[in-house]
């Protein structure tokens, strides 16, 4: 039960007041290979943190960095605001969903990679850009994104 | 250009408070804390003028003044790193350049209003500065800048680094404070406003990034250099950020007075291949998008308010003339209809008819009527939402609209000239 132990470790240090509850989710979300809070993680937090398991669950379906669905290893995300668009974010999104096989909002059938739009995240001077986690790639060009696709394939083995 | 604000960002290590003290760090604070009263605090940022720099700009000064009046014991401030508005990058640059100043700016509005707790909210979107953020905290409250009695003084504050998880809404004040509540980031209902009753129901004070870090230098070097920078009406600089078809993208600093093809034809270098300008967008995916005709525009608050149009966050977006109208506005509206928090139906709704009526034009069954429905919904959101989000979220549209009605009329006729929509059945292509 490393999961349960480790969510309940995370708890205790950010803190069990009901105004702590974003950064806990942030962190459990991490302790997951697959970038998704569970079920059972947010029955630990509610009580943890004494709130409803309603109020918990409504909070991490309401920031789009927060899941509670399975994500890849890899979450990519493509920027699909106005600066990335200018600068061809339609084709990017495409490449990437030649790359990896799926189409945005699918996870890949080995779990390494998941694919969506998402919110502008302040990569606009290297637009088009994406986000993989915490990394930023930008400046991107078809030929880059298969690239990126085989470097991180070949960093997951 | 103007190295003012930023002056110290890329010239000194953020999180050497040695380099930092050695290029004038700490002397707004000290200045504060040693010979200044709360309220001369206070009077020397309103004879300043400073005007926040988040978006709204309100009177800085004025603000404080409300959050200094209020005679609870309990106050919060609170620096807005929630930087989300599309294209806009340039807290990132002061948070990641000199987290210091931010902070100092922070503590002099403490001291001035009276708070004795601080909070920063930066955007998850931003590790790196969260990252910094805590560790700068740390350096000094080893150093007694944070803390019981601080500097020997009579004044005591601590901060706290809260992250966001991705939620333009929580850019919005009341937004913001129901997120570090631990809640989602719906707006509240205004009035009452934060000033009065914010953070947990005590009377709050949000500042921007770039307002909080221009804090230290008007009170070390005084009112009166602060006011010799800009124009009339528009004292200091403003941080932009200029992305899109443009050849140099980036942050600069820019005096205000300076005009928007200065902006963009010499400090930017002009646009990609040369192309044609078609539009520019300025603040952020929430302002207007202006045509060429109005590039001798000066960066002045009461310059873009004749026009009717805000400054907002200083960012500016540059579109070449391969770009589709009503494309890049089903991109922009898409983008409010996702982040709409969904507590007011304007703007819950609003959002999504208009991308419907969109459609029906980019795919061939749109007619006048469509305008006109795009036109009412618009004015209803910016009239009636609930908080700045909805309000604003029409403010590209109804530009769009008033200044390119020519390619709304093509597509109700069945072509893009851009050739970037397709239609159903024969389009008429005059690519």
């Amino acid at each position: 039960m490393d999961l349960e132990n480790n969510t309940m470790e995370a708890i205790e240090k950010i803190g069990n007041t009901p105004d702590k509850l974003i950064e806990v989710l942030i962190q459990c979300q991490s302790l997951n290979q697959q970038n998704y809070i569970t079920e059972e993680q947010l029955n630990l937090i509610s009580k943890g943190l004494n709130i409803p398991l309603s109020k918990a669950y409504g909070v991490a379906s309401f920031y789009s960095m927060l899941s509670t669905s399975k994500k890849g290893k890899y979450v990519i995300q493509v920027c699909n605001s106005g600066p990335c668009y200018v600068n061809n974010s339609k084709t990017i999104a495409k490449a990437f969903q030649d790359a990896l096989g799926i189409s945005l909002g699918e996870v890949t059938a080995d779990g390494l990679f998941s694919l969506e739009y998402t919110s502008c995240f302040g990569g606009c001077q290297i637009a088009p850009a994406v986000k993989i986690n915490d990394m930023v790639y930008g400046n991107l060009t078809e030929e880059k994104v298969w690239q990126l696709v085989d470097s991180l394939r070949k960093e997951a083995v | 250009m103007k190295s003012f604000v930023s002056k110290l960002c890329g010239k000194i290590m953020p999180l050497s408070l040695k380099e930092y003290r050695e290029h004038g760090g700490f002397l707004g604070l000290e200045k504060a804390l040693f010979y200044m009263s709360p309220q001369e605090v206070i009077d020397e940022i309103k004879e300043s003028r400073l005007r926040g720099r988040g978006g709204a700009s309100f009177p800085t000064g004025v603000k404080w003044q409300l959050v200094a009046a209020e005679g609870d014991e309990e106050k919060y401030v609170v620096c807005n790193a929630d930087e989300g508005e599309p294209g806009t990058f340039k807290d990132k640059a002061l948070l990641e350049g000199c987290p210091f100043q931010v902070i100092e700016g922070l503590m002099i509005s403490a001291y001035a209003v009276g708070a004795y707790k601080g909070y920063i909210y930066i955007r998850g979107e931003y590790p790196n500065s969260i990252d910094l953020f805590k560790k700068a905290i740390n350096i000094l409250k080893k150093e007694g800048y944070l803390g019981e009695n601080i500097l020997g003084q009579n004044f005591s504050f601590d901060i706290e680094v809260r992250s966001g998880a991705g939620a333009y809404v929580c850019g919005e004040e009341t937004a913001l404070i129901e997120s570090i509540e631990g809640n989602s980031g719906s707006s509240r209902f205004k009035p009452p406003y934060p000033p009065n009753c914010g953070l947990w129901g005590k009377p709050t004070l949000v500042n921007n990034v770039e307002t909080l870090a221009n804090i230290p230098l008007i009170i070390s070097q005084g009112a009166e250099e602060f006011l010799k920078l800009g124009t009339k009406g528009s004292k200091g600089t403003k941080l932009i950020s200029v992305s899109g078809n443009v050849v140099n993208k980036g942050v600069f600093e820019v005096e205000f007075g300076i005009s928007l093809r200065e902006i963009i034809y010499d400090i930017c270098g002009g646009l990609e291949g040369n192309k044609k300008l078609k539009f520019i967008q300025v603040g952020g995916s929430s302002g207007a998008c202006l045509p060429e005709l109005l590039l001798d525009l000066e960066l002045d608050f009461d310059e873009f308010k004749k026009h009717n149009i805000g400054i907002g966050s200083g960012a500016i977006l540059v579109v070449d003339d391969s770009c589709c109208i009503l494309d890049f506005m089903r991109v922009t509206t898409e983008f409010f209809k996702h982040e709409s928090c969904g507590k007011c139906t304007t703007c819950r709704e609003g959002n999504r008819h208009i991308i419907k009526a969109i459609d029906r034009m980019i795919y061939g069954s749109g007619t006048e009527r469509d305008m006109q429905i795009i036109k009412d919904i618009a004015t209803i959101m910016r009239d009636s939402s609930l908080c700045g989000l909805g309000q604003a979220a029409p403010i590209p549209v109804l530009s769009l609209l008033k200044h390119f009605k020519d390619e709304f009329q093509e597509h109700i006729n069945g072509y893009c000239s851009t050739g970037v929509c397709n239609f159903k059945g024969e389009g008429k292509s005059h690519g």
